[in-house]
């Protein structure tokens, strides 16, 4: 064949021999020969050449090629190297050289193949068209070099559409691929198989893939999924099974895989959200390792499903802001006036429901944001914008500004990058100003910016301003109107007529700026604030008929259409208002009437109507003048306009009723535009989307559901796996867990679960940041929750596992459900004092409390462990997190406990603990109380097993109030004769008993009330938290009053910073305790002191020696003076019974004192020895060292002195 | 996803086309070009386009346009991000991302594309990945490649895909371990004309240079790591020990990256190093103009000003500048109308200055606004947010390895407003 053709040396030829090599089935292929003609001669002219020389030569092709790239065919780069105008000399020697690629093709030496191969890719990028080669390229693909073989496969995937019947001839090579040993092999087989768009192979690949879909090896399955969306393009019917597939590998348990799978889900059937649920946890955890393109899709579709699986989180905040508008001043207050209403509608509709059941946020919900929030610092700008997104669709109001700063970062990226955060963060900043508003001055924009950056960053700076930082705004905005680009300028324009309709106290500022840029040489700046100083003046014409003269005068001089235009409206609309000199200006353009544009002419006919409306005298035949020439006119608008007008306005015998009402029809007042943002509503497209970009809707948009009324079955997340130890199918909880309470089943089952393995532990050494990820965050996510939800973030009750059998379980939902129902109806925050508690409630403290003991452990000093029976006891119905699940685990193994007493105590603090989530509550929360009564109670308890003999250890001594130090919040000179003090109580804080109770005493020395007294604005490190005081609604003048907050200093003596409000002033001040307000006083027997004290030595004692002060020698002085520094309650000495037999006092007696730090319950332990002549020694246990020492300095200052 | 994607160059030739899927012809670009031609400057190519049939995606990077074809909903940042890293590849495996590199690489330039993108989805972007597969071209390779016939194409089997550390790859050998860490800070600042801070900020990278045997475990810690207020890591640092303990820790990468990005607030005080006395006026009449600029050192920590730069962009009007500097030398491009005053090091004793007049079109209006002046300075060894890196430690391999910190502070959008 080859002799032929170099002897024909005919293009032609060597086509049709390409032909009859493919078989005859081709016919459409056919009906191209004759553009391929021309064509493949053209390449092998440029292939012949040597590779240097070649690049020049191509590059000069390229170009006539792009020039003319018009062609629209598919097979466009065909006739592309025809119409590319190289010369046809060289048309004879064409197929000469084609022959050399497939000599060497055809060869037996790799390097020769290679460079074949090299440059028929090299003509692939180029776009030009290679598909004559098909035969004997595909002859390579079992080539044994590997580069070959690589580039066979590059050439195969492109052409092998084109050449269907060709390319079956390379299958089987592929399909022995797939079986080969190596991993990597069986991969790119697969890989290539899938990307060669051939129909006949569809059950090849069908197979193929189902096959891979449970290869052994992750990234076999990976790149099953990669295949998954391939074959569904060349065939949709497959859907069903491809389905199948995606739902077996959307069970994978690899990071690998998680990915690739989702955007298979995506593209395949987004619609089957049932899918996610069994996978949605797992999802969520393994989400931090995925890859960062995998991350993009997973989360973007998890934002879809959290929309149709969760409630709205701000609903309760909704109704918050229409109860007492406490969110209002967070982010509310700017809300558009619309969304307010719709808000209001919702609040309708939810408001019944929601005020009987307060919102709950779904720990799933809470899962899916805490493991995403780390993404925020991704280096990939589409992981942050996902991640954000998510946020924006799916936090509570009060999270969602941590997207902030992250987004704010990126304005540092690429310009394109910033484009696209900048459209988003534009939408954002119309729902959520606050959120962005301290970053204000990022948005500040740079002369060497481009424009379409610039117009974006003015957008956000209009919609963040507000009254506070309009001034700031402004003033910048001052400096853009100076600018070169005049685009930019006339786009500042603009934002500042939005400014000053949105923003009323600045809206005579910004006129006058407006009118002052009248009179700038620039035209394009003119006429612009012509444009939007018409739309001002609207607003209020009576004050500022001076700037409609200005401007009228104006019109001599501009030629931009738009600012005539508003000019000539203006004047017509507010004729009255300038009466001399409207007929005048209306006289000016009858005479240029001709030559204005058409907007021009319609305002001028426009202008006309309403002045002879208003004094025809003067302008009768101005105006038929006007009319007779817009008769004529070339434009037919204008023509009907005038037509139309002159049948209303001019009286005839004809005319009908309606000339009666022209002048209502023509002066009607008309209401003032309303400047909008142009991303206003473009929140309802998903941020981060295309669609929200374009503000269109792309192809395959999936639209972002609304919030669901009532949540659905949560318990579709849980998953089940089989135990293969035990035959019993149970209930596995992964990471949250079903929110169904059951009863106590058998003891035996509950075993069972705690020897159950964690589901995701074979998974542990990949994901391991994930599960430390989810520890961490635990505690952090537990205060940020806090604000939401009542329950959310706590952990799950101890009851969850003993859970039964899954028949048991549904076989009792209903009988939950019922009993989750009474549950919130107790919640409802009617504050219940102890006696009104309900019996009911009680009982079941009783019950958990008992159950809590058998599970508790039994080494109690260790602090872990405390902690997680923390979390397992909590109240909520909720479930917990995986961490928590296995701590159950070791819980559960431990023994029932052996020193009741202890227990108690301990379990003050823990139940105390799950309150902390309350905190936000604007009522207190009921919960607190009955937990309280169950604290004195146990307390009491605690008292009658120690059987205490001596008085002095009742609790009503234990702090004094005599010896209460007070303390100065706010002198009277700079509180303006407001003046505040305030004392550590040593009172247990009833709401929260992790917080210091903070007694202040109000005095208004000044002659007037102070009304509204509250906290604002508290500023606290991190962990410390604030339970405000109730505000004071009125302080009359010379009054006193009392209020108590409480602070939870979180065992440090930082102080909690924030500002006391009245009415009309607000006060920085600040509260730091002395280290030993940082403790409670606890009961502990000389013994139980000196057990306690052996184990905190070492690096856990202080010792100092000091001399005692000489008033300080006996032993009430000493013991009055260590608990006045230190909120410590005196241990016994010689009173216990288990103490050896009774000793007369010691000459030098031992004062001891115990007490346990209030956030953390560290144990603080005090020992006063008292030696001859006043010398003394101190000795101070503790675990907390910071502490200790500080409390050392402390007493030893409070007896040496 | 991506469905194909178009590399153009400056005068609008496509020199590069790749298709991940069916064949998408290449007139879709004259959507592009058509908005291009519009557009005038290149920055100003909106990056996002909406045609009939298809969305195009593009990037503009090293005077060539990526331009990518996408048919259905994607998000933009997604394509825009990876269009970036391709350039980011390319640059790292050629040296530079421009026309003539692709063009002598076009083969490799291929493989890469299509080893990174499967049907359209990300696959391997990670560079180490990338390069087992892929070997990058240098000068003794080709030649032997020539000569031999041998392959750029690994003929290992690559691994890290596979492994839970991707971007390392496995095997990695040195004589000479050594761990190399650049602190670049990068102040952007906008002063106004009396030379007060209107805005000011710190960027900052933590860029690597690690050449390490075997699979070390690095621990980098800061002395003041509470002076970061945003921050972005690559990959591989551990986020919850940074959350909790404040160090970077982190099986790194083989040979360059970059560790982390972050951010110094506005809310720190930001020490400004130069201050710059101007005076630029246009008079009404005559068609001329003075100029005087006079830079000084200010809060530079004691360190020497390097590199100093000054560009001011002219107004058009401005048809000549006849300037005396007393240090460095200026050029005023007439075409572009943008002057540059190349000082290099700042002599605290001898301020360098440059005055002169300013000739304009003879009849045009003064120009309204003065154009303000972007600076470029240099200062090594000094990180100007005081961030300091406190010690670097290895686990998990048993060797020494040699160890340097660098720092340098630059200018980064720093503007003077006139």
């Amino acid at each position: 064949m080859t002799t032929m053709q170099k002897l024909l040396q005919l293009p032609v030829n060597a086509v049709n021999i390409v032909k009859t090599v493919q078989s005859q089935v081709q016919g459409q292929e056919e009906d191209k020969s004759p553009v391929l003609t021309p064509d493949s001669g053209q390449h092998s002219w440029y292939n012949a050449l040597q590779p240097d020389e070649l690049r020049h030569l191509r590059s000069g092709g390229t170009g006539g090629g792009g020039g003319g790239g018009g062609d629209q065919e598919e097979r466009a780069p065909l006739e592309e190297g025809g119409g590319g105008g190289s010369s046809g000399g060289t048309f004879q020697t064409q197929p000469l050289r084609h022959d050399d690629l497939k000599e060497m093709l055809d060869s037996n030496k790799d390097s020769l193949k290679l460079e074949a191969m090299k440059r028929i890719v090299a003509m692939i990028a180029r776009g030009k068209n290679a598909s004559d080669l098909f035969p004997a390229v595909v002859k390579n693909v079992a080539c044994k070099n590997i580069e070959v073989k690589k580039l066979v496969y590059v050439y195969l995937v492109r052409y092998a559409e084109e050449q269907q019947d060709l390319a079956l001839l390379s299958i089987s090579t592929f399909q022995r691929g797939l079986k080969d040993p190596n991993q990597l092999i069986r991969a790119s087989a697969l890989r290539v198989l899938s990307s060669i768009r051939v129909t006949i192979i569809v059950p090849i690949m069908m197979l193929a893939i189902k096959e891979a879909a449970s290869d052994m090896s992750p990234y076999v399955r990976k790149t099953a999924a990669h295949a998954i969306p391939k074959l569904y393009s060349l065939d949709p019917e497959q859907k069903d099974q491809l389905i199948e597939v995606i739902e077996k590998l959307l069970a994978d348990k690899t990071t690998l895989v998680a990915g690739s799978v989702v955007m298979a889900f995506e593209e395949v059937c987004p619609e089957r959200i049932d899918l996610i649920h069994k996978n949605y946890r797992k999802l969520c955890n393994l989400l931090i390792d995925v890859e960062e393109w995998g991350q993009v899709v997973i989360i973007n579709m998890l934002t879809r499903y959290a929309r149709t699986q969760f409630l709205n989180p701000n609903i309760n905040e909704s109704l918050l802001e229409e109860g007492g508008g406490g969110e209002k001043t967070f982010y509310g207050s700017d809300e558009d006036e619309d969304e307010d209403e719709e808000e209001k509608e919702k609040k309708a509709e939810v408001a019944a429901m929601a005020k009987r059941k307060p919102y709950v946020m779904d720990p799933d919900h809470r899962l899916l944001l805490r493991n995403t929030k780390p993404l925020l610092q991704s280096r990939n700008a589409a992981v942050v914008m996902a991640v954000a997104q998510l946020y924006f669709h799916l936090a509570p109001k009060a999270e969602v500004g941590v997207i902030a700063k992250a987004l704010v970062r990126l304005l540092r990226s690429h310009s394109e990058v910033q484009y696209v955060v900048l459209q988003n963060v534009a939408t954002m900043t119309i729902k959520r100003r606050g959120m962005f508003e301290p970053y204000l001055k990022s948005f500040y924009i740079r002369s060497t910016d481009p424009t379409q950056i610039k117009v974006l960053k003015l957008e956000v700076l209009t919609n963040l301003a507000n009254e506070t930082n309009i001034s700031t705004i402004l003033r910048e905005f001052q400096t853009y109107i100076k600018s070169m680009d005049k685009d930019f300028v006339a786009a500042t324009i603009q934002a500042i007529g939005r400014c000053a309709t949105n923003i009323g106290e600045v809206r005579d500022t910004c006129l006058n700026g407006l009118v002052q840029l009248l009179s700038n040489r620039d035209e394009l700046v003119v006429a612009e604030s012509v444009v939007v100083i018409k739309k001002l003046l609207q607003m209020q014409p009576e004050k500022h008929s001076d700037i409609i003269k200005h401007m009228a005068k104006l019109t001599d001089n501009i030629q931009v259409p738009m600012a005539r235009a508003s000019i000539l409206w203006l004047i017509g609309e507010y004729c009255e208002h300038v009466p001399k000199i409207a007929p005048d200006v209306l006289r000016k353009m009858a005479k240029s009437f001709t030559n204005e544009e058409d907007i021009v002419k319609l305002q001028i006919i426009n202008l006309a109507a309403k002045l002879y409306l208003t004094n025809s005298k003067q302008t009768k035949l101005l105006t038929q003048y006007v009319l007779n020439l817009a008769k004529y006119d070339q434009n037919y608008d204008i023509r009907d306009r005038a037509r139309f007008i002159r049948q209303l306005i001019v009286p005839t015998e004809k005319s009908g009723a309606l000339s009666k009402y022209a002048k209502k029809l023509f002066l009607a007042l008309k209401p003032a535009p309303v400047l909008e943002s142009p991303f206003k509503d473009r929140d309802h497209f998903q941020l981060g989307s295309l669609s929200h970009l374009l503000n269109a809707k792309a192809g395959g948009y999936q639209e972002l559901p609304d919030w669901p009324e009532a949540a659905p079955d949560p318990s579709v997340r849980n998953v089940e796996v089989k135990e293969s130890v035990f035959t019993l199918l149970e209930r596995v909880t992964t990471l949250t867990s079903v929110p169904e309470w059951t009863k106590c089943s058998s003891r035996e089952k509950r075993k069972e679960k705690k020897v159950e393995k964690p589901f995701y532990s074979d998974s542990e050494g990949e994901s391991g940041p994930t599960e430390s990820a989810d520890s961490e965050s635990d505690s952090a996510s537990g205060s940020e929750s806090g604000s939401g939800s009542e329950e959310s973030g706590s952990g799950s009750e101890s009851e969850e596992s003993e859970e039964g059998s899954e028949s048991e379980e549904e076989e009792e939902e209903e009988e939950e459900k019922d009993k989750k129902k009474k549950k919130k109806e107790l919640k409802k925050p009617v504050p219940e004092t102890e006696s009104e508690q309900s019996s009911e409630e009680e009982d079941r403290k009783i019950k958990r409390k008992s159950k809590q003991r058998k599970s508790d452990s039994e080494s109690e000093s260790d602090e872990d462990e405390e902690s997680e029976s923390e979390s397992s006891q909590s109240e909520s119905e909720d479930s917990e997190s995986e961490i928590e699940v296995k701590k159950k685990k070791k819980t559960a193994e431990m023994k029932p406990p052996s020193k009741p007493v202890k227990k108690e105590t301990k379990k003050e603090k823990k139940e105390m603990s799950l309150l902390d989530l309350d905190d936000f509550e604007p009522a207190p929360s009921p919960q607190v109380t009955p937990v309280n009564t169950f604290l004195s109670n146990s307390l009491v308890t605690d008292l009658e097993g120690l059987s205490l003999s001596d008085s002095v250890l009742s609790p009503a001594t234990i702090a004094p109030s005599s010896v209460l130090k007070n303390y100065e919040l706010l002198h009277r000179i700079t509180g303006e004769g407001l003046s505040v003090e305030y004392c550590f109580s040593r009172q247990p804080f009833s709401p929260d008993a992790n917080m210091v109770a903070v007694q202040m005493q109000f005095t208004n020395s000044a002659t007037s009330d102070t009304k509204n007294l509250h906290m604002e604005d508290v500023k606290l490190q991190s962990g410390m938290r604030v339970k405000e005081f109730p505000e004071i609604e009125l302080l009359s003048a010379g009054e006193t009053a009392m209020a108590v907050m409480g602070i939870d200093f979180c065992d440090s003596t930082q102080a909690a910073n924030f500002q006391l409000c009245t009415h009309t002033r607000k006060f920085f001040v600040s509260i730091q305790p002395p280290v030993g307000e940082l403790m409670r006083p606890i009961f502990l027997t000389e013994n139980e002191f000196k057990k306690e004290q052996g184990q905190l030595m070492g690096m856990n004692e202080i010792t100092e020696k000091l001399t005692l002060d000489a008033k300080c020698r006996n032993e009430h002085a000493i013991v009055q003076r260590v608990t006045t520094a230190a909120n410590l309650s005196r241990v016994p000495c010689g009173s216990d019974k288990e103490c050896s037999p009774p000793v007369p006092p010691p000459d030098h007696p031992v004062y001891r004192f115990a007490g346990r730090t209030v956030t953390s319950s560290s144990l603080v332990l005090v020992t006063v020895a008292t030696k001859e002549e006043g010398a003394a020694q101190l000795t101070v246990n503790c675990e907390k060292m910071v502490i200790g020492t500080m409390l050392v300095k402390d007493i030893l200052l409070a007896l040496t002195q | 996803m991506i469905h194909s994607l178009f590399l153009i160059n400056h005068s609008g030739d496509i020199f590069l086309e790749k298709h991940w899927k069916s064949v998408i012809s290449r007139s879709v670009c004259d959507y592009f070009f058509e908005v291009k031609e519009k557009a005038v400057d290149p920055e100003n190519v909106p990056p996002v386009l909406q045609t009939p049939h298809h969305y195009l995606i593009s990037i503009y990077r090293g005077k060539l346009f990526f331009l990518s074809v996408v048919q259905t909903e994607v998000p933009p940042l997604f394509v825009i991000e990876f269009l970036h890293r391709v350039a980011d590849t390319f640059q790292d495996y050629f040296g530079e991302c421009s026309e003539g590199v692709i063009k002598d690489n076009l083969v490799t330039v291929y493989e890469l594309l299509e080893e990174m993108l499967d049907n359209g989805f990300p696959l391997a972007t990670e560079s180490n990945v990338l390069k087992e597969m892929i070997r990058p071209p240098n000068i003794l390779r080709s030649v032997v490649n020539t000569l031999t016939g041998g392959s750029n194409v690994g003929d290992t089997l690559p691994t890290g895909q596979l492994s839970n550390v991707p971007w390392r790859r496995a095997g990695v050998k040195y004589t000479n371990n050594e761990a190399y860490f650049d602190v670049v800070e990068e102040i952007d600042a906008i002063l106004d004309k009396s030379g007060t801070t209107v805005f000011a900020e710190i960027q900052g990278v933590v860029e690597a240079c690690v050449r390490l045997t075997g699979m070390p475990d690095l621990t980098l810690s800061f002395m003041n790591p509470r002076l970061l207020d945003d921050m972005s890591f690559h990959p591989c640092v551990r986020f919850k020990r940074w959350e909790s303990e404040r160090v970077l820790s982190f099986i790194p990468p083989d040979g360059n990256f970059t560790l982390m990005t972050y951010h110094v607030s506005s809310q720190n005080l930001v020490a400004i190093p130069v201050y710059v006395k101007q005076n630029i006026n246009f008079f009404e009449t005559g068609s001329c103009g003075r100029l005087d600029i006079t830079i000084g050192p200010k809060q530079n920590m004691g360190k020497t000003v390097e590199g100093l730069m000054v560009t001011i962009h002219m107004p058009k009007v401005v048809l000549s500048a006849n300037l005396t500097a007393t240090q460095g030398n200026y050029t005023y491009d007439l075409t572009t109308k943008v002057l540059v005053w190349d000082i290099g090091k700042l002599n605290p004793q001898k301020l360098p200055n440059l005055r002169g007049s300013l000739s304009m079109q003879a009849g045009a209006p003064k120009p309204e606004e003065n154009p303000s002046l972007n600076i470029d300075l240099k200062i090594q060894q000094l990180a100007i947010s005081g961030l300091k890196v406190s010690r670097l430690d290895m686990y998990g391999e048993k060797y020494k390895p040699f160890k340097g910190v660098k720092y340098l502070t630059k200018a980064g959008k720093f503007q003077v407003r006139t």
